[in-house]
């Protein structure tokens, strides 16, 4: 039981909860909404992955690739067509709606893929380490982590230095006056959840390389990207970061101890929070 | 062909009617005041002008062109800005970003651009940085009206400008709108203030309980005449 | 001289439909009564399955629809009953009549520092951190041994064959021990029910039930006239949350097997409970007895299509929620204006009182 092997796992698992968190934290920010169908969109696109690799016998980087303009478009229609309406005063529609949303693809993908765990082989890159001092860090890992750092300044640049990033902000401030500056609140809120989509996708990459997945682990993700978002603190892509790599070390330290306690230990990292700093630890948002 | 013109626009807030038949009209390049006392329905016919209302497509006509049922993004495409009640800047964007976001959705060219509308209002070219919010009342109300104005609009409604600011923080923001005309934009204010009405507008429509009370060139129209149509027959002065 | 004129006004909320429906309704409970003896076994445990998951629903629905507590961590308290109440059999030794009282206090009491940590989240946090702890209450029964840990454990027989009342039910009626056990637990679901649904009645007809309305109305307004909406937004919490302890208990007396992921199950507890309460009506209680029936009636249809019955579920409820938010009930009831179990309060003014005014003039007004 190296602590110090231990603490490298735990950040570097971070960087996977953050990624399944940021797309979920962008679509909070702009819309106020929270999709708990997250999880298992996640899970759609690793199949979606799966399909490309199996079908196509790509590579699952490339199939990332073609998968994200996919997953791009299917939540743009989820969120003009659908989502949009649940929109106003009144959560429960939204919560309601993405949550029988949920239930639909999970039993969706039952039907189609059957109950059988699966996995997408990333070949010689899965078990490829790289030594940092005295540990070995795996490449699949630290790429995870690399990739989640590029897509929250990625996200970052577009939110604040661009005309739509002006736009999404305005959006989510006052979308009336909005309207007044020729912004559609109806698109941009279906472009923030193509871009969601996007990220879900490459989340979703690094989810199906890492371990087996079955269409019904989609409430997990969903348990782990709400913790690190709330662990971070609303409204900082940063923060997110942060409520992942705390949350992932608060696993494995939990597993070191006792395997089946991993899981619970982040659970109790995340109450412990909510106990001390119920706004979160980098809370950025203006409610 | 007038720029713009309603014709007996009614509005609605539910069940509530706010407009009983309306109609006013702007020329090309003219400045007209809707004077009015609170709840006389001088903001719901800006809602409705640019689009936060929707209305009967033919009560509402641009250059002949029925707008009434258009939503605002799609009116405020075709060149009618609006300074919205209240200022409404947009708190998570600094006074740059409120003045560049103004233009999203209609881009061309014409004398209205960033650095034109720090000419017009130098103080916020200093203060461009800031969050919105850190302004002072009239710096706040310059900036809605620079990013009402970076669309380069053909037509300029400003609703209240003056609220809630001190007298010689309103004569500051209407001294700037001589350059704004000079551009040939038609301005649309709505004023509490009788005399800065009067002061800067061609024409005056007065309104009292959604419908129009009195029209007619600001130079012919006599005190009385205006004190019973903005205050009604029994009416009193305010206190 | 001008009197006023002394008008009679009362508030009341009884209408000519709900009083026939009274009837009506005791009727239905007499013959719900008797049902064990009239009935085979297997309408019995349908029966029983419906029953309690109306009382499921009912307490979802005064949550999300009365209180704007929207959960789907309510498994939590199904699976904190189940247990306690397995604990209580099996480990103290109890009957289980006490061990479901028990349990219903023992759930209230998980949802003190529930309550206390999911009331630090708003809205659709909110939601999620209820389904975090009920994941929490998951894992951490697993790790009972005493109580069969991750893959669970089955009530001693011994203790179901002399639950009270049962020999003199074999007695009586000639029943074996199954079938009573089965009549027993039937009747305990319908005392469950009734006293639940009266009690709910009563509530909403009650002051409280008043705040409570105006909290999930309008909170900031409902403060800004007095109503603690925080206290009574917990004091919900924690009452549907004994209820819901109940019934997991009385749920698993029935099915005498548990394992952590069958009592802490979203999908049984939760996500067929939303169903019920989305497609019959929220914020009514006729509403979780229409969808009660209709997803009755759906599974029995749709029980040999696997994951087609949830695809479709899903999908009614997802159309409803956009199309009828109001549910099937509501749809009813705003055509015909009919209410079973009205709350809304009507101003009935009486005649003017004239007996003891000398002159009854009208002012300027009338």
């Amino acid at each position: 039981m190296n602590l110090l092997d231990t603490l490298l796992q735990g950040v570097l698992l971070g960087g996977l909860y953050a990624l399944f968190a940021a797309g979920l934290s962008l679509v909070f920010g702009i819309m106020r909404l929270v999709n708990l169908a997250h999880g298992d969109l996640i899970v759609l696109a690793a199949f979606v992955i799966l399909v490309l690799v199996s079908t196509l016998g790509l590579n699952p980087f490339l199939a990332a690739l073609i998968a994200a303009p996919l997953m791009f478009a299917a939540g743009w229609l989820l969120q003009f067509h659908l989502l949009n309406r649940t929109l106003g005063k009144d959560m429960m529609p939204p919560l309601l709606v993405t949550f029988g949303l949920s239930i639909v693809i999970q039993n969706g993908l039952l039907e189609g893929f059957t109950a059988d765990s699966r996995r997408v082989s990333a070949g010689w890159l899965e078990t490829a380490s790289v030594p940092l001092g005295p540990i070995n860090a795996g490449v699949m890992p630290i790429l995870t982590f690399a990739s989640a750092i590029l897509i929250i300044v990625a996200l970052n640049q577009l939110i604040y230095r661009t005309s739509v990033g002006r736009a999404f902000r305005a959006t989510s401030d006052d979308p009336v006056t909005a309207g007044l500056m020729g912004i559609r609140p109806q698109s941009i809120f279906a472009l923030a959840t193509g871009l969601a989509m996007v990220v879900v996708t490459i989340a979703a990459l690094y989810l199906g390389t890492r371990a087996n997945f079955d269409p019904t682990s989609g409430p997990a993700r969903l348990i782990y990207a709400f913790e690190a978002v709330i662990i971070g603190g609303l409204g900082s892509l940063w923060g997110t970061l942060a409520g992942g790599i705390i949350l992932g070390v608060a696993q494995t330290l939990g597993a070191s101890i006792n395997p089946e306690w991993q899981i619970l230990a982040g659970h109790l990292a995340f109450l412990l929070v909510l106990l001390f700093k119920p706004r979160g630890l980098f809370p950025r948002a203006v409610d | 062909m007038a720029l713009i013109e309603t014709r007996a626009l009614k509005a609605f807030y539910g069940d509530f009617q706010a407009l009983f038949g309306v109609d006013i009209t702007l020329e090309q390049g003219e400045t007209i005041a809707i004077i009015g006392a609170n709840g006389a329905g001088k903001t719901t016919l800006m809602r409705s002008i640019s689009g936060v209302l929707r209305n009967d497509p033919g009560s509402i006509l641009y250059r002949d062109e029925a707008i009434g049922a258009l939503a605002a993004p799609d009116v405020m495409g075709r060149g009618i800005a609006m300074v919205p009640e209240g200022r409404r800047l947009f708190p998570s964007l600094s006074v740059e970003e409120n003045l560049l976001v103004g233009n999203y959705g209609r881009k061309v060219a014409g004398p209205w651009n960033l650095e034109a509308i720090y000419g017009l209002f130098p103080i916020l070219k200093e203060r461009r940085h800031k969050p919105s919010t850190a302004l002072s009342g009239g710096q706040q109300q310059m900036v809605a009206i620079g990013r009402a104005l970076m669309s380069n609009p053909e037509v300029l409604l400003c609703d209240e400008i003056s609220l809630g600011l001190a007298p010689v923080v309103v004569r500051d923001i209407y001294a700037a709108f001589p350059r704004i005309r000079e551009t040939g934009a038609a301005i649309v204010i709505v004023e509490q203030d009788i005399a800065q009405a009067l002061k800067v507008a061609d024409r005056i429509y007065c309104m009292m309980e959604g419908r129009i009370t009195l029209t007619g060139k600001s130079g012919d129209l006599h005190r009385d005449a205006i004190h019973k149509a903005y205050f009604g027959a029994d009416g009193h002065e305010p206190a | 001289m001008t009197v006023l004129s002394r008008q009679a006004f009362s508030v009341e909320t009884r209408t000519k439909a709900s009083s026939v429906f009274a009837i009506v309704a005791g009727l239905i409970v007499l013959l719900a009564i008797a049902a064990p003896f009239i009935v085979s076994r297997g309408t019995i445990q349908n029966l029983f399955f419906i029953l309690t998951m109306l009382v499921l629903a009912q307490c979802w629905n005064l949550l999300a629809g009365y209180a704007g507590l929207i959960s789907v961590g309510q498994q939590l308290f199904v699976g904190c009953g189940a247990y306690a109440m397995f604990a209580v059999v099996t480990l103290a030794g109890l009957d289980p009549l006490i061990a479901i009282l028990a349990a219903g206090v023992f759930a209230g009491l998980v949802a003190v520092p529930t309550a206390f940590f999911t009331f630090r989240l708003y809205g659709p946090y909110f939601a999620i951190g209820t389904w975090v702890i009920a994941e929490v209450g998951r894992l951490v029964f697993a790790q009972w041994k005493a109580l069969g840990g991750g893959t669970g454990t089955s009530l001693p027989r011994e203790a179901i064959r002399h639950m009270a009342g049962i020999d003199f039910l074999k007695a009586a009626s000639g029943m074996k021990s199954a079938q009573a056990g089965d009549a027993l637990t039937y009747w305990l679901a319908l005392i469950l029910v009734v006293a639940s649904i009266g009690f709910f009645y009563w509530l909403l007809r009650s002051k409280q039930g008043l705040g409570l309305a105006a909290v999930r109305d309008n909170e900031q307004a409902a403060r800004a006239v007095g109503v603690d909406a925080r206290r009574m937004k917990a004091l919900v919490y924690l009452v549907t949350a004994f209820i819901t302890g109940i019934a997991g208990a009385l749920i698993y007396v029935q099915k005498q097997r548990i394992s952590p992921d069958a009592a802490f199950s979203l999908l049984d507890w939760t996500a067929y409970v939303i169903f019920i309460v989305v497609i019959g009506g929220i914020g009514t209680i006729e509403g979780p007895i229409v969808g009660v029936i209709v997803f009755f009636l759906l599974q029995n249809l749709l029980a040999d299509y696997g994951s087609w019955y949830l695809l479709i579920l899903g999908t009614i409820a997802i159309s409803t929620m956009l199309f009828a938010p109001k549910g099937l009930w509501g749809l009813f009831s705003s055509r015909t204006g009919i209410q079973l179990f009205p709350v809304r309060r009507i101003l009935k003014v009486g005649t003017p009182d004239i007996s003891n005014s000398q002159d009854i003039k009208g002012g300027p007004h009338g």
